[in-house]
């Protein structure tokens, strides 16, 4: 039921007529709402522009700050995306394994690892390693509570991209002579490699939104570092740009999570034009929400 | 395992208090998700954009710092939440009717055009149509990716301990802070523990799948 135009009749002139008057008084009540909370900001004083020149401003220190905790917010993602895709195929290819003594232990591992929080993954790796001798930093907690955690999941999102492969393939390459490393890595992985992108790049956006776990143990990623930079103004000037700094932290991020998203998109979208997928059904992710045509998807 | 019965209570609070908030979050966030999806396929044009707005706003945004305006930021316009369980059962669910919504959204595409033709046929407005005839099948196509969020959410409720909800991952840094040597035997605990919510759920929701599911 694409475009949903189905669900109701082309509005005539009265409908329109309504729906402007509607869409006019919902606009305003938004417009209301905003303008409260703007109000509000204000009679706090909190929209005062050398208030929020101080993020600009780089004798305070601050934009510097901000953008070194940017660049150590991506550091530990890009650690976490390129070990998780390597390890997340390994385990994609033991769990695909015709010999069930690596076929077993591999589902366990990768079932267990999707099971559990993430955040308790991370806070294992950050206080019981250490306990048995293998000292980690917060990086290295948060790089490998990510890379544990998101492993399984690239790999369950690796066997669903082999696994829509249509089976003709397979079984044409086998009737050819081939063997089975040869059908994984000249025929079902190249035609699965393009179905599974979308999805692979959504998931490394959710990778990259939850290296802010890093914010509860201490690793200075954006919110923290926009904390601790809070709390050395308020010993020197009390609570005045507090809210500032955390907007900025903030915005970062969305800014970042919405040009990696929109990248997601673009690599769909070429995807689903690509006559080189034609082979493959759409993907559907245990784990994760399944992949929509023109809709990129992650898991939550 | 003396030393988790005695920290027993303490246990079963967390997890309780896990549950409740995966619960109640979750409710909340199918109600509003699906109010959402409903926005996003209207004759409205400001309600689909709102809608989407919102969807691509929250998605974006990672759920640490939606807590964190929640709990630290809404006191700059004169607002807060009675308790650190409300403003995480808020977070938890505005996050997740995102999801909620594009789950929903994907169901009622996947709903055969005829069906809704047909209902318009019958003379059933846009509300007639899709309260009686698009969602009941959406709600059927849609069960296992709403178990896969539902799931999700109920691990994403560990991101309540980080302000100061004593859910299981509070009681776990609590624990495993103030006794060193029993921390493995703490954290199989709390791993269990979520494990039971978690797989339980898996269970359930494929057995939901395979009794409501629709054979075309």
């Amino acid at each position: 039921m694409n475009g949903a135009r189905v669900l109701f009749d082309v509005p005539g002139p009265r409908a329109r007529r309504r729906q402007r008057i509607g869409s006019i008084l919902g606009a305003l009540l938004v417009l209301g709402l905003v303008a409260l909370a703007l109000w509000r900001l204000g009679s706090n004083q909190q929209l005062d522009p050398n208030r929020w020149s101080i993020l600009f401003d780089p004798a305070s220190n601050v934009p510097q700050r901000l953008l070194a905790a940017l660049v150590d917010t991506l550091q530990v993602a890009a650690v976490g995306m390129v070990a998780s895709v390597v390890l997340g195929a390994l385990l994609a290819v033991g769990r695909l394994s015709d010999h069930w003594w690596l076929r077993v232990p591999v589902t366990v591992v990768i079932e267990f690892f999707r099971a559990v929080p993430l955040l308790v993954l991370i806070l294992f790796c950050f206080l019981y390693l250490p306990k048995v001798g293998i000292s980690t930093s917060p990086f290295g907690a948060l790089a490998l509570g990510l890379t544990l955690y998101n492993m399984s999941v690239l790999a369950e999102i690796f066997r669903a991209g082999i696994n829509s492969v249509d089976r003709g393939q397979a079984e044409a390459a086998y009737g050819l002579g081939m063997r089975k490393w040869q059908v994984m890595s000249f025929i079902l992985v190249p035609q699965a490699v393009r179905r599974m992108l979308p999805v692979l790049v959504a998931q490394l956006v959710v990778l990259l939104k939850d290296s802010s776990l890093g914010f509860i143990i201490g690793y200075m990623e954006l919110l923290r570092t926009a904390r601790s930079l809070v709390e050395y103004f308020n010993s020197l000037y009390g609570d005045t740009y507090t809210f500032q700094l955390y907007v900025g932290a903030a915005l970062m991020y969305i800014l970042v999570n919405v040009l990696l998203s929109q990248l997601a998109k673009l690599v769909e979208r070429r995807t689903a034009q690509n006559v080189k997928t034609t082979g493959t059904a759409p993907l559907d992710v245990p784990g994760g929400v399944p992949a929509l045509t023109g809709q990129v998807t992650g898991t939550v | 395992m003396s030393f988790l019965v005695d920290n027993f209570t303490l246990l079963r609070d967390g997890f309780l208090t896990t549950l409740s908030l995966a619960l109640l979050s979750g409710l909340l966030a199918l109600l509003l998700g699906t109010v959402l999806a409903a926005m996003r396929v209207s004759p409205v044009l400001a309600l689909r954009g709102l809608a989407t707005f919102y969807v691509e706003a929250f998605r974006n945004t990672p759920l640490t710092v939606i807590f964190f305006f929640l709990v630290f930021g809404i006191v700059y316009i004169d607002l807060q939440f009675p308790t650190k369980f409300v403003a995480a059962v808020a977070a938890l669910s505005l996050y997740t009717a995102a999801f909620v919504c594009e789950a929903v959204r994907s169901g009622i595409n996947s709903v055969s055009t005829g069906q809704a033709e047909a209902a318009r046929a019958l003379g059933l407005d846009f509300r007639q149509s899709l309260t009686t005839i698009v969602l009941p099948q959406a709600f059927r196509t849609v069960i296992p990716p709403l178990g896969n969020v539902w799931i999700a959410l109920a691990k994403n409720t560990s991101i309540a301990a980080g302000f100061a909800v004593t859910d299981l991952t509070a009681v776990l840094s609590r624990l495993a802070n103030a006794n060193g040597d029993q921390i493995l035997a703490v954290f199989a605990a709390v791993v269990a523990a979520y494990l039971i919510i978690t797989l339980s759920s898996a269970w359930g929701f494929s057995v939901l799948e395979r009794k409501l599911a629709i054979v075309r």
